[in-house]
This record gives structure tokens, sequence and C-alpha cells, in this order.
């Protein structure tokens, strides 16, 4: 158990709670909290440096803004949103959770997330690798012939990128194309044996999105519009996330 | 899908499972947040969900819980391995070749080996 006492002063100051409360359709919920303790009973990170969810929740309502702040808790979060699924009023702590990350001075957030969201914003390819798509189209093209030339009943398989009026838009974690290569080609089989028509896109089509774990929303938009709009350019009907 | 593949009785579902299933923990940046002690604790719960069913494979939807996952089982000596929907998919299809098994185990390395002599 947590041996520090939390002390509550005599003024409200609180912040997070209203900020959110602003942005969430019927306020999140967030006010209706019945100290239950659903959330923290089903909660994985229950326990780690002395979070728990409910006490996070009523630290915010309690406006302990600087005292939240003052942890790590929200990097210990994983926004999985099963706290949401058993709270008999369904409040919204990840949204909560988010808000704090975003609270945080930017270059205080975790420098591993800081650096694939930092990645993804330096090319059209929104990669949190860095890959950049000439990188990606020689990477896809090169294991396309390799394979159709090595397995023939795949002769005619195909990974288009930029293939306008495709049905699908698929993206991609840059794990593969950039360490693992073979790994990609599984999918590719599948696809081409329900004889979907299919393309990647030369921008956006990194499919890990490390802005939205950092809590920048601005690089976070950026990225994500920046896919959505190659879908849209090349007049692809379904947006496939395989992340 | 997964029962279509593996056959009714290889698959063996976790408990809780769907929206109760608990979260394996390296999704929301957890992965690259530094905190490695705190999220290989995180992922006890789902290491112990993986064990009680027995099963060697477990198949994960997204590149974080494949990473994540494979760490709890190095860590915490259980031994399953971790695979994509799309390997086993290919496996039952008989498509998968020598170059496509980087996560399957010994026991299904050399099975139905798709142009075996492509290997590289």
């Amino acid at each position: 158990m947590e041996e520090t006492v939390i002390r509550l002063g005599g003024k409200r100051r609180t912040t997070f709670m209203e900020k959110v409360r602003e942005i969430l359709p019927e306020g999140g919920h967030l006010n209706l909290c019945l100290t239950c303790g659903a959330c923290s009973s089903g909660c994985p990170a229950t326990g780690l440096e002395g979070l728990d969810p409910r006490k996070f929740l009523r630290m915010a309502a309690l406006g302990l803004d600087e005292e939240i702040l003052a942890t790590d808790w929200v990097w210990m979060c994983t926004q999985c949103q099963r706290c949401i699924y058993v709270c008999p009023m369904k409040i919204d702590i990840p949204r909560l959770v988010y808000n704090v990350r975003a609270a945080w001075p930017r270059e205080k957030r975790p420098k591993g997330i800081r650096g694939s969201c930092d990645m993804a914003l330096r090319n059209d390819s929104c990669s949190a690798m860095g890959a950049s798509p000439e990188d990606f189209r020689f990477v896809v093209e090169d294991v396309l012939a390799e394979y159709r030339e090595a397995q023939p009943e795949f002769a005619a398989m195909e990974a288009p990128i930029d293939k306008a009026g495709a049905e699908f838009f698929l993206n991609q974690n840059s794990r593969e194309p950039v360490t693992e290569p073979d790994e990609m080609v599984p999918l590719w089989k599948l696809l081409h044996l329900a004889g979907a028509d299919w393309t990647y896109g030369s921008k956006g089509w990194g499919g890990e999105n490390y802005c939205m774990f950092l809590g920048d929303d601005a690089a976070w938009k950026h990225i994500t519009a920046t896919a959505a709009r190659q879908a849209e350019e090349l007049g692809c009907k379904v947006f496939l996330n395989t992340e | 899908m997964v029962k279509t593949a593996v056959g009714e009785e290889n698959f063996i579902d976790m408990q809780p499972n769907r929206s109760n299933n608990y979260c394996c923990g390296g999704g929301g940046g957890f992965l690259q947040s530094g905190f490695k002690a705190q999220r290989l604790e995180f992922g006890r719960l789902k290491d112990e969900q993986i064990r009680a069913t027995g099963a060697q494979y477990c198949i994960a939807g997204c590149h974080n819980c494949h990473a994540q996952i494979h760490e709890l089982s190095e860590h915490y000596g259980g031994g399953y391995h971790v695979i994509h929907l799309w390997t086993l998919l290919c496996l039952a299809l008989g498509i998968l070749g020598p170059n496509e098994r980087a996560y399957l185990g010994d026991d299904l390395r050399e099975v139905a080996v798709f142009h075996p002599e492509s290997a590289k």
C-alpha cells in the first residue's frame, strides 16, 4: 500500500476534470463516480507505483492536478478502456489520462515515445522508424519480385503503392518493411487469394501513431490526416487499418 | 476464423475474454516509454491468463501486443509462441513458405512448408 498521505488543500483548483468535461459527450461522465472501485480491481496497472484508476480519478475530482503531474502514472496506463467497460457509470478515465499526458511539457514526456513521434514527422511516410517513401517502395518491390519468382503460384500477386481507384487502402506497421520484410508476405498472399483490390499509399503508409500516445494533438492529427488524404486522393473506398 | 484454421478442439479462449479481457501492456506507448519493469508487471496478468490455457501458441492482433506478449513469454518463462493471424491462416492454407516462419516454434517450423527449396 501507498504510505504517503495525500493532503487536501483548502482551495479547489481543478483543471483536468473541467478540460475533459468540455470535450466529451455528456461530460464524459467524469463527475458520476460512485467510488465503487470496479475500475481498479480489473486494471492491470493497479499497484504500479501507487497507481490505481479510482484514486487517479478522485484526485482529479478533488483538483489535485499538481500531485497527479508529479507521478509517472499516465505513462503506465495503456488506455485500454477496460475501466470504462466495467464502470457502472461509463466514466472515461482513459481520456483523462490522455489529457494529463498532453499537459506534460513535451520535452519531459518519455523520450522513446517522443522520438517515435518525431521520426514520423520527418517525411510523408509517417513511419515511426523514419523510413522514407522511397525506401518503402524499394523494399516492397524487391520482396514482391523475389516471392513471385520463388513461389510461381503467386507469380501474379501484387503489392501496389498508390494504385488509383483501389477498393482498399492498407497501412503497414514499419517494423516489417524495416526489420523483417518477409513478414509482409502472408497478408499479401491472403489478399491475393481473396481477390481484393488493394493498395498501400506512398504517403501515410506507416500504421503506427506514436504522436497519439505522446499526447501531441497537432502531430497526431497531421499523421492521421496524411494517411486519410492519400486514401481519399487515390479514390479508395475502405481504409484497412492493420494496426 | 481461427477455429476453422486450427480445428474446434485446438482453439482455447482465455478467460476472461472479449471486452472483459485484460490488456497485455504493450500499447499506449508503454513499450517505448522506458518503464520496463512496470510494463512487465502490468503484463503479469496477461501472462497468467495465457499460461492457464495451456496453449502453445498465442495469436496477437497487433504489433504492440505481439512484441509485448513475446517478451512476457520469455521473461516469465511460459515458453509459448506468439504469432500473427496471417501466419496461422497461410499455414492452414498450405502456402506459408520457409522464410515466413520466424515466429513458429520447432513443432510447426517444418510442417507443410510451401516451396521449401526457397529457404534463405
